[in-house]
């Protein structure tokens, strides 16, 4: 069947089956890759994507059901080619990642933690990333980056003192 | 984190560059390529821990939508050559697909070929086994003992029974007035990374070359293609710039590698099989050692303990690969940090009825530690001695090193007593001790847990030609080639997968280090097996050694290479210019000095201005054998293991809800020596990582199997991976004492934090229960098993008070 989605700030019109998961949807028809499946059952959290800025498996939900929501995919959050956004590169500065494979959701998730709280506790971060599964770092130097983030974040708004 | 100033760009906290393209999504993982026309396997499992295959009656699926083909075991098996395994054990066929007999549920009987997953999913339902089930086992011991054997032609279910004897056991143990034994248990988990393996093949019948897209993690990988497919090497491309997403030492699809290759080649069209997550854990031969320890050890009233008995009795599952040599690998520091003069070891890997083992993170020798730390514990408690003295007393000290174990390996350096030392210090001990009494006196069962371990890193796998005499590997080598082009850019080629470790960012700076360029001026790419230079992937804590060093003698030659041309241009003695940033001086007159760009040019088109009979270019490779490799076993199984020994020291506090048996770790200090740090972010990231691995190993981890033999932790809600709330904040404490033996003065760290942290949480809990009476002597210790022995211990100790009254 036919969907529209909005990914991105970009209406895609794409044919799936009903039974065809979002994240499914979003590598195999779209080709955006970021999304990454770990376990296809809803625990390790590789598949996050925003809908309508909510941290959500992608795994567990039908590319059917996206219909009508804003989605953001990771490959929404870099200004430009060759850019990152202020929490991407709190990530490599960081080294908030190994591998990379749970990166982009965890990237996510913390985008959504911050949009909500500029001034999040190490307990709120910790949280936040709770649904998703890290095996390389132990989450320290995640936890680093997203605190980072949000101070440097908070930096950006602060008036200019002359 | 480094000595300021020995360095310029080696030990700074440089950024990491392969996380630019991580963080926007952009990585390159293995189920991200996906070739024009590419089919999809889905697999057929058998449901059995052990199960004659009467018939397969695959018309049902073949006749289903989009399906292309059904393969079983007998077609495969009559195409390609068994699975290579590292013992000498013919007797034990291992192919892709079950061969008349399935060994253990999960097992993959059949695989079937669909124009997408969904579709191939579908029909694999629809292929109808017929299975005469037959007896299995599943206990080590009982499959030591014979009974039911796993493999009838091989005549038992042992695949390697040998003990060695370095030293004099006997006398010592008879010089010595106390002995203590017991028996610990190390349970089956594995490191379980969230990316599941995947494979992709495209076999070209006119170019006679099969493409290889893997996840793979693995020395030997295109050469077991190759010989298992019957074809030749030159044949085989597999292409090293895909990211794994994880491994830990467990990616080694070689199975699913020579499945998708056979039926590439069958169809003529690419062919690949991402695992889902079931079959990953159940059929995907990924779980790790199960292991059994008997440890004995003989020991004087200071606590010295003088010698030790180990056997070691590892559960490999059903088929022999490459895991049973993780008995080998724990000879090359079987003694520890510790002077144990005589060891007897007595190393034996049996087949069950349980999912086949593969190679995981240290290789056997975080089981073996923990063994070795469980019983150093029980030493310090039945002397009444503090854990942390007895420690001290027995380990080797600063000024023995180069320090020669029993078992044969010589230990390059270490400081371990400095750096016991600096963790105490810095944790303040006495004030750690005041908190778990402050704890205890709350009502909560408190415990301060201790491990100290070695890191055995840049291993020539050595243990090969210890387990089996056939095999006489005595090196292990790994390459880098490096090119200057004609406008003097730089590119270093790297021979293998990364996942994770960082290796282009290890290369970039140490080419930057060498010739004095910024690292990030450095292009470092990946070649494919068909134009790359020998390398044995990243395995044994190896690369920072291994590539390391072949990167920096590559870089040296294109140095000395530059050196040799300006002074010839120069007209002046080799001994007379000095390099500097890239270019060449003649220091008796520093003005007169050819730059970069002028030297490059010379070399790529200027052969008149070069020394007679120099080659044109700017292009070199090193190939790096391990330091202080080269020999092969005495025949009393001695040999230099390993070149590197990083050491590191765990000092952690626990608490225990005495109602829910829920332990909950409430400090954690690690102190770590992994000589000279290339790069401070991902060596520290390294060891996080593997403390939160050795956590769950210690805690939450385990493929439990119920007593139908059936695995019944097949996914994430049962089988526990911890989440950054189980994952406490570490305190890292540093330390560097260099290796003699490697370029930088650097060892290997890819398996810190993972080789003490089960240790050392053990070690925690059994502090924490032993007022009660409890001792545990087995990982994982969970949750609901703990709450119900600390609640039997309350209860009798009420009723022994209640008597007593």
């Amino acid at each position: 069947m036919k969907v529209e989605l909005n990914i991105n700030n970009a209406t895609h019109a794409v044919e799936v089956e009903p039974r065809t998961s979002l994240l499914d949807c979003l590598r195999d028809k779209l080709l955006l890759t970021g999304a990454h499946a770990g376990c296809e059952h809803g625990v390790c959290g590789a598949c996050t994507v925003l809908v309508d800025g909510a941290a959500v498996r992608s795994c567990l939900m039908f590319a059917v059901q996206a219909d009508g929501y804003a989605i953001t995919t990771i490959e929404g959050l870099a200004p430009g080619p060759g850019e990152l956004s202020p929490l991407q590169d709190a990530f490599c500065e960081t080294h908030g990642m190994q591998c990379g494979y749970c990166t982009p959701a965890m990237i996510l998730a913390a985008h959504a933690l911050l949009s909500k709280n500029a001034q999040p506790t190490r307990e709120e971060i910790v949280d936040a990333i709770s649904g998703n599964i890290c095996r390389c770092t132990g989450y320290t130097q995640i936890v680093e980056a997203i605190a980072l983030a949000a101070e440097r974040m908070r930096g950006q708004n602060d008036p200019v003192r002359p | 984190m480094s000595v300021p100033g020995k360095f310029r760009f080696v030990s700074s906290d440089r950024r990491v560059r392969e996380d630019r393209r991580f963080v926007v999504g952009k990585g390159n993982f293995a189920a991200d390529i996906v070739p024009q026309g590419v089919k999809h396997v889905a697999l057929v499992t058998c449901p059995h821990p052990a199960a004659r295959i009467v018939s397969i009656d695959k018309s049902a699926a073949l006749a289903m939508p989009g399906v292309l083909y059904v393969l079983d075991g007998p077609e495969l098996a009559g195409a390609t050559n068994m699975l290579a395994s590292g013992l000498d054990t013919p007797n034990v066929p291992r192919y892709p697909l079950a061969l008349n007999v399935a060994r253990y549920a999960g097992e993959w009987v059949a695989a079937v070929v669909a124009d997408n997953r969904a579709l191939a999913e579908d029909a694999a339902e629809a292929v109808v086994i017929d299975y005469e089930t037959l007896p299995f086992v599943l206990d080590a011991d009982a499959a030591y003992a014979g009974g039911t054997l796993v493999h009838e032609a091989h005549g038992s279910n042992v695949l390697l029974d040998r003990t060695f004897t370095w030293g004099e056991v006997d006398k010592d143990f008879a010089a010595s007035p106390h002995t203590f034994k017991h028996r610990v248990k190390w349970g089956r988990s594995s490191t379980v990374p969230i990316e599941t393996f995947g494979v992709t093949a495209s076999w070209d019948p006119w170019r006679e070359i099969l493409d290889i897209w893997a996840s793979i993690q693995m020395p030997k990988y295109p050469d077991q293609t190759a010989m298992a497919l019957k074809i030749p090497m030159s044949s085989v491309r597999v292409h090293y710039d895909v990211d794994v997403g994880g491994s830990y030492g467990v990616k080694r699809g070689i199975k699913h590698t020579i499945l998708v290759g056979y039926l590439s080649k069958r169809l003529g069209v690419p062919v690949r099989l991402i695992e889902d997550r079931l079959e990953n854990m159940r059929g995907g031969d990924m779980h790790g050692p199960e292991r059994f320890f008997d440890v004995e050890v003989a020991f004087d009233g200071q606590g010295i303990i003088r010698s030790m008995k180990m056997r070691a009795l590892d559960n490999v599952g059903a088929y022999a690969g490459r895991s049973p040599f993780q008995l080998g690998k724990p000879v090359g520091a079987i003694v520890g940090p510790y002077k144990i003069k005589s060891v007897q070891y007595q190393a034996i890997a049996v087949v069950t009825n349980k999912t086949v083992q593969e190679a995981v993170r240290a290789f056997g020798q975080s089981p073996t530690n923990y063994a070795l730390e469980r019983t150093v514990d029980e030493v310090a408690n039945k002397l009444g001695l503090d854990r942390l003295e007895i420690r001290r007393r027995n380990m080797i000290r600063h000024d023995e090193f180069p320090y020669l174990i029993p078992s044969g390996s010589a230990y390059d350096s270490g400081d371990y007593h400095t750096v016991v030392d600096k963790v105490l210090a810095h944790a303040g001990y006495d004030e750690l001790i005041a908190e778990r009494e402050r704890l205890r006196a709350t009502g909560k069962l408190a415990g301060i847990g201790i491990a100290a371990c070695l890191e055995p890193s840049g291993g020539n796998s050595s243990f090969e030609p210890l387990l089996n005499p056939k095999v006489g590997t005595t090196t292990w080598m790994d390459s880098c080639r490096i090119s200057v082009d004609l406008v003097g850019s730089i590119t270093a080629t790297m021979h293998t997968t990364s996942a994770g470790q960082g290796h282009e960012t290890m290369v970039g700076t140490v080419v930057g280090e060498v010739l004095e360029v910024d690292p990030d001026q450095v292009r470092v790419v990946r070649a494919d097996s068909l134009n790359s230079l020998p390398s044995n992937s990243p395995v044994g804590s190896r690369m920072a050694i291994m590539l390391g060093g072949a990167a920096f003698h590559a870089a040296k030659k294109i140095k000395d290479k530059l050196v040799a041309i300006a002074a010839h241009d120069l007209g002046v003695p080799l001994e007379r210019v000095a390099y500097k940033d890239g270019s060449v001086y003649d220091t008796t007159a520093p003005d007169r000095a050819r730059s970069w760009a002028e030297l490059v040019t010379m070399a790529h088109r200027h052969i008149h201005k070069l020394p007679a009979g120099m080659e044109p270019g700017l292009s070199v490779s090193h190939i790096m054998p391990v330091p202080m490799g080269g020999g092969l076993p005495t025949a009393d199984g001695r040999v230099q293991m390993y070149p590197c020994y990083s050491f590191e020291f765990h000092l952690i506090l626990v608490t225990i809800d005495p109602d829910l048996g829920k332990p909950e770790i409430k400090r954690y200090v690690l102190g770590h020596d992994c000589g000279t740090v290339i790069n401070p972010k991902i060596v520290r990231g390294m060891t996080m990582g593997g403390i939160a691995h050795g956590i769950g190993a210690a805690l939450y981890e385990e493929f439990a199997y119920n007593t139908d033999g059936l695995l019944v932790a097949q996914n994430f809600m049962d089988y526990l991976l911890p989440s950054a709330h189980e994952v406490p904040p570490v305190e890292l404490v540093h330390h560097e004492t260099p290796s003699p033996h490697t370029v930088f003065g650097q060892k290997g760290s890819g398996e810190s934090g993972y080789l003490g942290a089960p240790a050392a949480v053990a070690s925690a809990v059994n502090d924490a229960v032993r007022p009660l009476g409890i001792v545990i002597n087995s990982l994982p210790i969970k949750v609901a098993q703990l709450g119900d022995m600390i609640a039997q211990a309350l209860e009798s100790n009420a009723r022994e008070k209640q008597k007593g009254n």
